[in-house]
Formats: C-alpha cells, structure tokens, sequence
C-alpha cells in the first residue's frame, strides 16, 4: 500500500510555510513566524488568479477553510487571528448572498461588502512591500563601515586637574558626607514622649526653666518643634505655669 | 587684550573644508551642520558650501571612503563596494537580519507614527507584540507617551538609530507609501 503524503509549501513572501500532510490523522504544519490571515489571503487569492478587487469570496472563503482546518496545530494566538478572519470571510460570503436592493434603492449607493477586505489587504500588502524595501536598505547598510570606535567617544574628559582640586573635592565630598550622617541621627533620634520626658526631668529638677535656654539647646528644626510642643503639653497637663516678667521678656517655665 | 582678536584671520575656504573633514572625521555620529556652525562660529551656508565641497572632492577621488548624509547628519564612511575585505579584517559577520515579521512591523511604525499597537495589529493582522519588543531592545523604535484614548496605549516610533542603520537622511527620505501601491497587482 502506497503511503499518501501530500506536501504543499507555501512561499509567504519569503517566510516559508510548509504545510505537509502525512495520511490522514496527522499534519504537521510549519509557519514563518510573519505569517497571518492576511498573508494567506494574498496567497490565495494569487493562487487562484483572482483579481484582488474582484475577490470571488465563495471560492476564497472555501479554500481559506480548507486551511484553516490544516492548521488546527497551529499556537493559540496565531489561530485566533486566522479564526477571526475566517469569520470575517464568511460574513462577507453571506452579506453578497442577500439581495442588495434591502439595502438601499439604487445597487450604485451600496458598498461592497468586500471593500473593507480589499482595503485591508491593499494597505497590508503595500507594507510588505516597504517591510521588503527597508530588508534591502538594512543590507546595503551592512555593507558600510564608520571609523572605529577611539577613546574619546567615551567622553572621557581627560583629567585637567591638580592634586589639590583632588584634595579639595574630596574634602566636599567628606564635608557632605558628614552633614548626611548628622541628618540621619537627628531624624532617629527624638520622639515626642522623649521630648516631654526630657522637659519634665529639667523642669522639676530646677523648678524652674529659661525657655530661650531650653530651646537654644536643640539641635534641629524638628528638635525645636518637638520641644515647643513639649513646653505646651506640660502646661497643659503638669502643674507648671508659664511666666513672662515683662512684654517681650523672657518666658520661664516654672513647677509650681 | 584685543590682540587674540586680531590675530583671528577668517578662514579661506580649502582651510575650512579640511577643518570640516576633520570634525566629521572625528565625531562618533552623523555630525549636524548645526554643530559644525556652532562650534566653528560659521554660518550655516558657508558650512554647507564646505561639505558641498568636500563632497566633490570625495566623489572625484573615489577612494575607499565616502562622505554621506544620513540621520540628520554627515558622516564618513567606507564604500559599499568593499565590504568582504572590510569584514575578513574586522573578523565580523553581518548582524544578525531582523525576521520580517519585524520588518514588518517596522514598516508600519515608520510610516504610521506615532502609532499605537492595537494600530499595528489592523495593518498586520497579526499580534506583533514579540516584534516591537525585539525593535524595542535594538533601539530601532522608541515609545513615546500614550495616547488619548481607550485604555492609553502607548504609542511608538522609530529613533535615530533606525535612520543609522537604514541609511536615511531623515523620515521624508522613506518612498512614500503610496509608491508601493504600483507593485500591487
């Protein structure tokens, strides 16, 4: 018994679909990877002579099915786009079936249902066609040398400095590092609670408290902010008044 | 103090060819007029009449070197003509060719942006997602803000080194899109 293999290749505009049949249960189908309905489209219409403004759709579609069920091996994404046009093809089979006059009163008026399709294909193949062009641009750019790459085209500045503009920077770059360490102490370093604790210890150790001292010993914005709102919670909730002695005078801070 | 001005004589012409050729010799991309302007403190066309010059003069030589606008920039180069002696002592294979699906792709991007994926997928008919990202690493496209619609897809085109690698001056030197419609049968 004669093995029947049937073996169709398809020349996708250079990306080489082959399509092999082997008996009956089994096809095994290989795709460059650009191939899409659209290309099969093309090709079969080329295979069948068909004029692409004219496409016969009932022929088309049958052929396009035809493959469609060859490629039932085909990776998920790629066949729901062929499924989708197979769909699209059939709508338009079944929208020329239908008389054209329910559409309208002259046949002038009425769009092909296939223009759509033809547009479609038109605009994709005129991309192929640049997609070809800018594969040859791309090869006869290959073919093209620039100089090679030189050590300034690192911007590499070359050093234009003295020991002591080293010195000097490093000395910035100390200062600043220095600054960063103290910030980060700071940020850490008081709490509210620890704040009124601290006020709480002086306040009735001494009886009584300069507050221009008080706040003169803190060592950031957020200290100071800390410590105001200290001095306002202890008078609120400790026995401690504040005093002023005169306008503009000191304000002490005392146990009563 | 006006001393340095004086003895700063206008350059003669075959002096400023040579001052070109240098720069574009020099420069690790397409050099601009621009630039050459610029840093030269010329107008623009008197370089331009400099590279016009120093471009016969390549032509006339015919040497292994040519003098070539491409991506908004001149730049030197060596003739096409030898490239397997070029590649023999460089010890290089071409690079690796862009599949067509990616070429594709790029086709539809250089002519149609800013252009969005979902606009890539109409034109091709396929998913194109694996191609702009291999476009994407090769730098050839660029994204370049959303746009103002359903679910602000990104948008992409092509970038400079696209014009490089393809040997355009700039886009309006891409044939125009309806030239490829003759070929349609």
């Amino acid at each position: 018994m004669e093995q029947q293999t049937e073996q169709i290749s398809v020349d996708f505009h250079r990306a080489r679909a082959h399509i092999v049949a082997e008996s009956r249960d089994e096809i095994k189908l290989e795709l460059g990877e650009f191939a899409g309905p659209l290309d099969l489209l093309l090709y079969l219409i080329k295979q069948e002579q068909a004029n692409i403004f004219d496409i016969p759709i009932a022929r088309i579609t049958g052929e396009y099915l035809k493959y469609i069920r060859l490629m039932k091996q085909l990776d998920i994404a790629l066949a729901a786009d062929f499924i989708v046009m197979a769909a699209t093809l059939i709508e338009i089979k079944s929208k020329m079936l239908l008389p054209r006059e329910i559409f309208g009163e002259t046949t002038d008026a009425i769009e092909d249902p296939r223009q759509e399709l033809v547009d479609r294909l038109l605009e994709h193949q005129k991309f192929q066609n640049a997609a070809q062009m800018l594969y040859e641009r791309s090869t006869v750019e290959q073919a093209v040398f620039t100089r090679g790459h030189i050590e300034s085209d690192d911007n590499n500045t070359e050093i234009n400095a003295t020991v002591f503009d080293l010195l000097y920077v490093f000395q910035r770059i100390l200062a600043r590092h220095k600054e960063e360490i103290q910030m980060e102490i700071q940020r850490e370093e008081m709490s509210l609670s620890e704040m009124l604790k601290n006020l709480k210890r002086r306040i009735f150790s001494a009886k009584e408290l300069y507050l221009s001292e008080f706040f003169q010993e803190m060592k950031s914005k957020q200290e100071l902010v800390l410590a105001f709102i200290a001095v306002l919670e202890i008078v609120r909730t400790e026995s401690v008044k504040l005093l002023q002695e005169k306008v503009f005078g000191e304000i002490i801070l005392k146990a009563i | 103090m006006d001393l340095g001005i004086e003895e700063k004589q206008p350059r003669s012409i075959a002096e400023l060819v040579s001052i070109v050729e240098a720069l574009i010799f020099v420069a690790d991309e397409p050099l601009s007029v621009k630039i050459l302007a610029d840093v030269l403190e010329e107008d623009r066309e008197t370089i331009d009449s400099a590279i016009d010059e120093l471009k016969n003069e390549y032509e006339q030589r015919s040497g292994g070197l040519q003098l070539r606008e491409i991506a908004g920039g001149w730049q030197i180069s060596t003739r096409t003509e030898f490239h397997e002696e070029i590649r023999k002592f460089l010890k290089t294979r071409p690079n690796a060719k862009l599949s067509l699906a990616s070429l594709e792709t790029l086709s539809v991007i250089a002519y149609k942006q800013p252009v969005t994926v979902p606009e890539i997928l109409e034109i091709r008919g396929v998913q194109s997602a694996s191609a702009i990202k291999t476009l994407l690493d090769k730098r050839l496209i660029v994204a370049g803000g959303r746009k103002e619609t359903v679910g602000r897809p990104m948008q992409y085109g092509t970038s400079k080194s696209f014009l490089i690698q393809f040997g355009l001056k700039d886009l309006s030197e891409l044939p125009s899109i309806e030239d490829f419609e003759d070929l349609v049968q």
